[in-house]
């Protein structure tokens, strides 16, 4: 097992020196620290001074791989690329345009992030395996029908509408909880309620849908009929054979975005003013701070890659079939 | 006689505009038109079809879509109106607006601005305002809008006005459909008329009736009451809400089909290739596609527009006009929404094309000696479209909703643009205010998920219809 785990590890690396590769490419060459620096500035005629005051403030004014003028250690090492790429790999990310450490506000701020998306995360699954077991305990009914009906309307509402129309209806109309904020400690709950009901409405439709189908192909397989054909009841079946069988593929599915679930939500944390990952990452979008940005690109890439590797694993513990070779 | 020259004249003066979206837009409405042509020549794909448009959600959806795509196509014949001409000169400038066919079937509702925001239907501003009496004294009070109910003579009449309008539309209605249903039914009736009465299939009529009808209904009572009203209330700028909502459809259609169909070739190659070639050219595959979707897909698009943002700013000769800008920004995005999205299709693909390639008539073909690309082409794409197809579908509405979450974020379409994306931008803030407006909101909620779920019906329909899999 340990071998595997390793084996997968080492799979890993290529993507993710493609990841960096590929956000370098994106942020040094196709888009040159010369012109970062213009729309920085704002200023459309900025002297060549301030431009290169700015660079050199933030390390952008290197060359990009190979620094020729340096001697041999610092051929490579002294670089854009060994600067604001390589270090990733150790985690070290550095600041931001603005200055700030971003290793200090990323660990500072996953907290209220998991706060939001974990609870979500539970519950939204849970919700969501009831409501499709209860669909399927009354399948091919008008209640059936009537329920795939509701899961495309609720499925085709952007997750805007419901976040706006809750905190209009919960926060606004009849004041059940603050309409945004957040606080340290277990006051957070307060905060926290209206966000994580939000987050599990809107998967609602969905996931209900989707676990419905699955519980719906494990009911036609053999052994189920054949459990019928023996005499089991209708509810021995359901719970016994169809939900056991049927929660494999549900939660090995889900096991990839656990990981995660630490980057927060980009929307909900922000309409919620909640200090998260989410929030901080929307900030950098819209303050164009590439250098956040960047980062939150390569911990979003190591923590799905992460995810893939969690998959891998949970798959041969639930299944013995899966070899490990 | 005059009148129509004049017409003509003016017709002959405008400049038409044409934007890269408008041709991609019709071009694909063209092409699809010939896939149709060339899948109706296939029996077991007509039957297939025939599953779909024999359903009645999905006859319904498919005519909601239609009626989407029609006013998106009349959006995007664009063209500029001439200035008037300076005197002693006989060179025509050209106004900086870019206008579509569009505007000039909704010109009455384009030129009613208002000073700043008042509620559906209403005759007051939603703000006060300073105002004088005719003896001079100053007071304070919700100014009369412009152009809402100035023809009333008593502003009691006001809700009994409203009422009369709906029924004069609902006539209206009423008679137009009576009259398109009733010639359809008589030609119906002597198209059967002789013939053996064979028990077949037909298409869900009744159901198409009532869509068109709702339509029809929609449309009569929304021209006859926006003639004096503002349906849906104005903006922050006096702007009709429902001007924009009606001109955001252009960009909500536009960015679903463009995207989903940029997200095609690359899938569609790779995919196959994948799965057929196997060997080192799979590994290389799969490395793009596994690296590609760890990133996160909306950091991804982010940074993309970001870039293209400063591309735009770095370059400003190239965008001489408001229009061309956007549209430039428009086509990129779709362009990386397409570049971002086409991992989970590859994957399919490849799983299909591994699958299909095993298939003894494969095998056969290649002991025939048969080349590569016509084994592709003749044995294993007609048995892969199947999913292809049923990803165009859904992708639709994934791009539809998520056009309106980037234009949030700020890395959508550009602001100058009309979409629902920045229509709730626009808005949320004033949703804090007292009393609410919620309007613009609500504008772009009802035009936005009739869409989404025309589409979601259609692509559901679709997929019982082509998967063999879903029984």
């Amino acid at each position: 097992m340990l071998a595997y785990i390793i084996r997968r590890l080492a799979y890993a690396l290529p993507i993710l020196i493609g990841v960096n590769l590929l956000t370098f490419a994106l942020f040094f060459m196709v888009n040159t620290p010369d012109q970062m620096a213009r729309v920085q500035l704002g200023d459309k005629h900025v002297s060549e001074e301030a431009i290169e005051q700015w660079k050199a403030q933030r390390g952008y004014d290197k060359p990009l791989f190979i620094n020729t003028a340096e001697n041999s250690e610092g051929l490579l090492t002294d670089t854009i690329f060994f600067d604001k790429s390589a270090r990733l790999f150790v985690f070290d990310f550095g600041k931001s345009d603005e200055g700030r450490v971003i290793g200090a506000d990323i660990s500072e701020r996953m907290w209220p992030s998991l706060a939001v998306a974990l609870p979500t995360f539970i519950i939204g699954i849970s919700v969501n395996i009831v409501f499709a077991l209860f669909v399927v305990m009354f399948r091919a009914s008008m209640f059936d029908t009537a329920a795939m009906v509701l899961c495309v309307v609720l499925l085709s509402i952007s997750g805007v509408f419901y976040i706006l129309g809750g905190q209009y209806f919960f926060a606004k109309l009849w004041h059940l909880v603050p309409i945004s904020g957040y606080l340290g400690g277990t006051d957070a709950i307060r905060f926290l309620i209206l966000p994580v009901i939000i987050g599990v409405v809107a998967g609602i439709g969905g996931g209900t849908r989707l676990y419905r189908t699955l519980f719906l192909e494990e009911a036609n397989k053999d052994y189920v009929r054949t459990a019928r054909a023996k005499g089991v009841s209708e509810t021995a079946v359901l719970f016994r054979h169809i939900l056991p069988n049927g929660l494999i593929p549900i939660l090995t599915s889900v096991v990839v975005v656990i990981p995660s679930l630490f980057m927060g939500s980009l929307l909900i944390e922000s309409f919620f003013g909640i200090p998260g990952l989410g929030s901080y990452t929307l900030d950098a979008i819209q303050a164009q701070d590439f250098a956040i940005v960047r980062s939150m690109v390569f911990l979003g890439s190591v923590l799905y890659i992460l995810g893939l590797i969690l998959t891998d694993i949970s798959y041969t513990l639930v299944d013995p079939r899966v070899r490990l070779s | 006689m005059n009148e129509l020259v004049s017409v003509m004249n003016e017709l002959l003066s405008i400049k038409p505009v044409v934007l890269w979206s408008d041709v991609l837009i019709y071009s694909l409405v063209v092409s699809l038109g010939l896939f149709f042509y060339q899948l109706s020549k296939n029996p077991l794909a007509r039957q297939r079809w025939r599953a779909v448009f024999h359903s009645r959600a999905g006859v319904a959806s498919f005519i909601v879509i239609l009626f989407y795509l029609l006013i998106a196509l009349l959006d995007s014949l664009h063209y500029r109106e001439p200035l008037e001409k300076t005197a002693g000169s006989d060179e025509v400038h050209y106004s900086q607006e870019v206008r579509s066919v569009l505007d000039v079937v909704l010109t009455e509702l384009r030129n009613k601005d208002e000073k700043t925001y008042s509620a559906p239907f209403a005759i007051y501003s939603f703000a006060k305002e300073n105002m004088q009496t005719e003896d001079g004294v100053v007071y304070r009070d919700f100014p009369r809008l412009a152009n809402a109910g100035q023809h009333l003579a008593d502003e009691a009449d006001h809700g009994m006005d409203i009422f009369v309008r709906s029924m004069k539309a609902l006539l209206v209605a009423a008679f137009i459909s009576a009259v398109i249903i009733g010639l359809h039914m008589a030609w119906r009736h002597r198209q059967q008329h002789g013939k053996a009465l064979i028990a077949q299939q037909t298409l869900p009529w009744g159901t198409i009736y009532l869509t068109l009808s709702a339509l029809v209904v929609t449309c009569c009572w929304v021209l006859e009451l926006s003639k004096e009203y503002h349906i849906l209330g104005t903006d922050k700028v006096g702007q009709d809400v429902l001007y924009w909502s009606i001109k955001a459809i252009r960009t909500g259609v536009l960015i679903g089909t463009l995207a989903t169909l940029l997200t095609l070739p690359l899938a569609i190659v790779l995919g196959i290739s994948a799965g057929y070639f196997r060997g080192w050219v799979d590994d290389v595959v799969q490395y793009i596609y596994t690296t590609l979707s760890s990133v996160p897909g909306i950091l991804l698009i982010a940074v993309s527009v970001l870039l293209i943002d400063v591309y735009i700013e770095t370059h400003p000769e190239k965008f001489n006009l408001v229009a061309i800008r956007a549209d430039f920004k428009f086509l990129a995005l779709c362009f990386i929404l397409g570049m971002t999205s086409w991992t989970g299709l590859c994957r399919l693909l490849r799983a299909e094309t591994l699958k299909v390639s095993q298939l003894d008539y494969v095998q056969a073909a290649h002991a025939f000696g048969v080349g590569h690309n016509r084994i592709i082409y003749r044995h294993i794409l007609p048995n892969i479209t199947h999913i292809i197809l049923i990803a165009l579908v859904l992708d639709f509405s994934v791009f539809v909703l998520a056009e309106a979450v980037l234009s949030y974020i700020g890395v959508g379409v550009d602001p100058s643009m009309a979409s629902w994306g920045n229509m709730i931008n626009e808005a949320r803030s004033e949703l804090s205010r007292d009393p609410v407006v919620w309007w613009s909101v609500a504008a772009a909620f009802v035009l936005m998920f009739v869409l989404v779920l025309a589409a979601n019906l259609f692509s559901d329909r679709v997929r019982d219809a082509f998967d063999p899999r879903s029984a």
